[in-house]
């Protein structure tokens, strides 16, 4: 009895995955028990609110985090596993709007565009949000802009923000508003990847995770083709 | 690391907000109140069951449908947008609306309960001393539903200060208009800058402690003045 749920529990590892993440790591966890028989078992948030969980003790074994700084914070706060970090996406960022020919496939609204108000993550807390911040700021719009923006508090409520029409505009991660390789619902455009430092996603194996099989099996599933081709079919560089 | 500009910002708007939710939930809650107490229409149950509602549901569900009401093509959002008023969603109006709602639960049934717990005989008593109905409410009814009426204020002002996930959902965290003190506090957990949110998360629930207090104390004073 006591062995069977132990091989139970190594059949599964559970996962802390970035909200921007959400889509594609539902299509890889499917793929990934079909083809090694073990369960991917998600939890999907914010990766601050991960990072105070899995301080304070939650069970993780692994985290898809949003920015490549909070997994080498962990490991070095001897929460993560050392030498298990990489880079399993780079994401993209996107000006949304779910009005068809709203947004101009050169950002232009932007300056021209008359809207009420425009949505982005909270640069403190989304490494989407610093990158909006930072491409405002280098096509010198931040300061026109600023009495119209609103924040959510991560990417899937700015969304939920710009989806909804509270706000007409927002940048939102492309691989919200990307499926297949083609835009979803509206008009967008798509952020040249040299306007804002790269959003580079790390992947970490967490103390509870270090003698996981399942857990070791899902960080090398992320690296192979099957895997790169779903990330990338969402919008995402690899 | 001391609270700086920002928490005084968020606390001011926490107050104002709080204190505008209390003032009109006690204008609007009253009247319901009082209604619910003395009806016997059929419509009693359910709009009871409605102004209930606020209190089972989550903040989340609220938020959410707010958000959507008030979006432009929400039945709110139409009305405003008609109005040439924008939508209200991220706006200070729309967070009071939005806590009115909220709280509305937290002041009906305490007003309730006190006309309830006075029964119809001092208002029957006030009619054959030939006073007006509306005269016997304001110099009969209310004044004998003080406790219940400071404990609905009380309870108001508390629940908005506790607010946080309708605020999240519809305030859009502009500093100084949506930004409250538990959205705030969230924000500081999430930016892993928890020196600062321990201070403001800790002058809450001094706060909260505090205001629970007086309500306790204040309503075994205002006890023995009942009959």
């Amino acid at each position: 009895m006591g062995s069977l749920t132990a091989s139970a529990q190594a059949a599964e590892v559970s996962v802390a995955v970035a909200s921007n993440f959400t889509a594609p790591m539902q299509k890889i966890a499917a793929a990934f028990e079909q083809d090694t028989g073990y369960k991917a078992v998600l939890a999907f948030g914010s990766t601050g609110k991960f990072y105070a969980q899995i301080r304070n003790g939650a069970p993780f074994q692994i985290m898809l985090s949003a920015d490549d700084e909070t997994p080498a914070r962990l490991e070095r706060e001897g929460f993560g596993v050392s030498g298990t970090r990489f880079t399993y996406a780079i994401g993209r960022l996107v000006l949304w709007s779910r009005q068809p020919g709203a947004v101009d496939d050169k950002g232009e609204v932007l300056s021209r565009g008359r809207f009420e108000r425009i949505a982005l993550a909270d640069p403190k807390l989304s490494p989407y949000g610093a990158a909006a911040v930072e491409v405002l700021k280098g096509l010198d719009l931040m300061s026109a802009l600023a009495p119209r923006i609103v924040q959510g508090e991560n990417i899937a409520q700015t969304y939920q923000f710009v989806a909804t029409g509270n706000a007409e505009l927002g940048f939102v991660a492309l691989s919200q508003v990307f499926a297949d390789g083609k835009l979803t619902q509206g008009s967008a455009w798509t952020v040249p990847a040299s306007l804002h430092t790269p959003i580079r996603q790390d992947a970490v194996v967490l103390g509870a995770g270090k003698a996981n099989a399942a857990a070791l099996a899902l960080m090398a599933y992320l690296r192979n083709d099957k895997a790169r081709t779903i990330i990338r079919s969402f919008g995402y560089n690899h | 690391m001391l609270p700086g500009n920002e928490a005084i910002e968020a606390i001011i708007l926490t107050v104002k907000l709080a204190t505008l939710t209390t003032l009109v939930l006690l204008l609007i809650a009253t009247p319901i109140a009082w209604w619910l107490s003395v009806t016997a229409s059929r419509w009693r149950a359910p709009i009871s069951a409605l102004v209930t509602l606020p209190l089972v549901l989550p903040p989340s569900v609220l938020g959410f449908y707010l958000l959507v009401a008030m979006g432009p093509d929400g039945p709110l959002g139409r009305l405003t947008l008609a109005l040439g008023w924008g939508t209200l969603s991220f706006t200070f109006i729309g967070l009071l609306i939005g806590s009115i709602i909220f709280s509305l639960p937290f002041a009906v049934q305490p007003i309730q309960h006190a006309f309830e717990a006075i029964g119809p005989r001092p208002m029957e008593v006030a009619a054959t001393l030939r006073a007006q109905p509306l005269d016997a409410f304001f110099n009969v009814a209310l004044p004998l539903a003080r406790p219940g009426l400071v404990t609905a204020a009380i309870l108001s002002f508390a629940h908005t200060v506790g607010e946080f996930g309708v605020v999240l959902m519809i305030g859009g965290n502009i500093p100084g208009k949506t930004r409250v003190v538990s959205t705030q506090i969230y924000g500081h957990v999430e930016a892993m800058e928890y020196a600062q949110a321990h201070w403001l998360a800790g002058g809450m629930v001094l706060l909260s402690f505090a205001v629970l207090l007086a309500l306790s104390l204040m309503k075994r004073r205002l006890g023995r003045v009942l009959p």
